[in-house]
């Protein structure tokens, strides 16, 4: 009798710790705020209640639920707050969608190609790399600005230009990592063309990494594009964005403590939403944590 | 007779071009492999084995550079073969069973997408029937329910499953050369010994040619038909296995197999050689074993030609001229 409960003392955890594994399979809470981002990114102006731009100063500075009218309550000018976050979801969306996408597939190439073929493609994609590291990203912003016109175009190229070095430097120093495995020298040895190597061997084995990084700078941009417009220098001010309603809201926040806490609060909840959904997608797309099929 | 050597290594020379000087892996080695024959080339880690190798294979590291002589394969020298001719030799002619097989296999992948991948680049065939190429490999190496077995990832497989599979992938476009760099030293006895047999079996079932390196004479004796023995980048010594074990003329040759523990003999200590092998960018003028070894008189002071002891016998020793 004292064996069978042993075993089963032994037993019971592993069995569970597993059972833990195989419900992980989906991140529900995550899951639902980035649909309900996407929700009001493509239905905003369906779901806003107001116009996010329309001004009433009889009705400024409205607290939440004050009036059911304006249930978050509105900002210093009488603009609707939940219009403005739903359309804020849309400016954040659209923009750090864009920048992210393509600067994690300039990255990757870039770092695919120099860490895989090295010596002088190597040593210029690298010393480019460093220099778009080094740059400050506003002083970036602001040439790019000078450039073009203060727009989402113009926060998207700043915010890229600065982006894509970050995953060429990361994915550069894995692929130097994956690129000493035996499995690519045998499939080298085995006569594989390099461009399929880097697509079926190297860039598979990277892909966690992609993954982890991007989740991480999901939040990273949306706060840098908060801070460009903050500066004006991309979105202009009355835009509804999250980081200009933080940054509208910080003169008054003793008073209307409402204008920067609830951008603030979409913000805090979107970036956690992003990185736990990038940590999910990490364990599942390693294929020792994969059930067998 | 010639039609039967596939590979004919001549005067091969591979050098590091490093900051501190030059280092001459490989200097000056010639050797022979005929059809279905297994030449292990016997020497402590730095002999420049591994170098011989890679050379062979087109693939020398960074700042490594082949500086002279030929490689001849069938009839043909490779060095000057452009990149894309030398990758299709690679894999369809000349193949390489890797040092650790337990980490030659990608752990994203099924065995039998990495199985159907090398497939591909020799038969030009729908999947399907690269898939039933990739069981019939995994079944020539005696994987049981080869089917089922393709569509594992690595990590499913024990150890000696996955090295069964690197050595289905290593003989998927049939090689007639194979070239296996110390497969054994990252496994224990008993898999040693398996996958001894192993390539044992690929060899009676393909023909390859195996070029064997090794430091370990034991299995000299068991897989090899000749034997080279190379020191300090050169080969020192070449003969038949039988006539290197009866009568070894080296006496880098006699050290190396006096330090081999025998189960019949009883000793205390295990003979071993004094001192350590040369650095390769600093050579003595010589013959580059004399500082180590018992023999040396004045004449070593002068690198030793290649004298013939034996029919098919060499040795690079003024004893033995």
């Amino acid at each position: 009798m004292a064996t069978t409960d042993l075993v089963l003392e032994t037993s019971q955890p592993q069995l569970s710790r597993r059972q833990r594994l195989a419900e992980k399979r989906l991140p529900w809470i995550p899951i639902v705020v980035l649909l309900v981002l996407l929700v009001c990114t493509a239905f905003a102006h369906w779901l806003a209640p107001h116009d996010p731009t329309s001004l009433n100063i009889i009705n400024s500075k409205l607290a939440p639920f004050e009036s059911m009218e304006h249930p978050l309550g509105t900002d210093v000018l009488g603009r609707d707050m939940l219009s403005r976050l739903i359309y804020g979801a849309r400016t954040t969306a659209q923009i750090s969608v864009t920048a992210l996408a393509l600067g994690a597939i300039i990255g990757t190439v870039v770092g695919l190609v120099s860490g895989y073929w090295g010596g002088w493609s190597d040593a210029i994609l690298m010393r480019i790399t460093d220099a778009a590291l080094g740059f400050p990203t506003i002083l970036l912003a602001l040439v790019v600005v000078v450039i073009m016109d203060p727009g989402p175009t113009a926060i998207i190229l700043a915010v890229l230009l600065t982006v894509w070095a970050r995953f060429a430097r990361m994915i550069r120093g894995d692929v130097l990592t994956v690129k000493g495995y035996d499995f690519v020298t045998l499939a080298r040895i085995t006569g594989v063309k390099s461009p399929v190597i880097l697509w079926r061997h190297i860039f598979p084995n990277v892909a966690n990494t992609l993954m982890v990084i991007t989740s991480l700078m999901v939040g990273q941009i949306i706060l840098l594009e908060a801070a460009l417009s903050f500066l004006g220098l991309g979105l202009s001010p009355g835009a509804p964005a999250w980081g200009i309603m933080v940054a509208e809201g910080q003169e008054v926040i003793l008073d209307v403590w409402w204008l920067s806490l609830f951008p603030g609060v979409a913000i805090t909840v979107v970036v956690l939403a992003f990185n736990f959904f990038g940590d999910w997608l990490r364990d599942y797309l390693d294929p020792k944590l994969r059930r067998a099929r | 007779m010639t039609n039967d050597v596939i590979l004919q290594v001549r005067d091969l020379q591979t050098h590091f071009f490093t900051r501190s000087g030059v280092v001459k892996a490989v200097d000056g080695i010639n050797f022979e492999l005929k059809r279905g024959e297994t030449l292990g080339i016997v020497g402590e880690s730095g002999s420049g084995k591994s170098m011989t190798a890679w050379s062979i294979l087109g693939m020398v590291p960074h700042p490594g550079r082949i500086v002279g002589g030929a490689i001849n394969y069938l009839g043909e020298n490779l060095l000057e073969k452009s990149r894309g001719e030398m990758r299709e030799i690679r894999g369809s002619g000349i193949c390489m069973v890797m040092q650790d097989p337990l980490t030659s296999l990608n752990p994203v992948f099924t065995v039998g997408d990495q199985l159907v991948e090398t497939l591909r680049l020799e038969y030009d065939e729908p999947k399907r029937s690269l898939r039933q190429r990739a069981a019939q490999l995994l079944a020539n190496v005696r994987i049981p329910a080869p089917e089922d077995r393709l569509a594992n990832f690595p990590h499913q497989m024990s150890g000696g499953m996955r090295q069964r599979v690197v050595g289905a992938i290593s003989i998927a476009r049939a090689p007639n050369l194979l070239i296996a760099d110390e497969p054994t030293t990252s496994l224990d006895a008993t898999i040693q010994l398996q996958y001894l047999r192993l390539l044992k079996d690929i060899q009676d079932q393909t023909g390859a040619a195996i070029i064997f390196i090794t430091h370990d004479f034991g299995i000299v004796a068991r897989m090899c038909d000749r034997v080279a023995v190379m020191y300090a980048g050169r080969i020192v010594e070449q003969s038949d296995v039988e006539d290197m074990f009866d009568r070894p003329a080296h006496p880098y040759t006699e050290a190396l197999l006096q330090s081999v523990p025998d189960l019949d003999t009883d000793v205390d200590t295990l003979p071993s050689i004094e001192g350590q092998p040369p650095s390769l960018d600093a050579l003595p003028a010589g013959c580059s074993f004399a500082p180590r070894c018992p023999h040396a008189w004045d004449r070593c002071q002068e690198y030793p030609d290649e004298f013939t002891v034996a029919p098919g016998h060499t040795s690079r020793c003024w004893r033995s001229e």
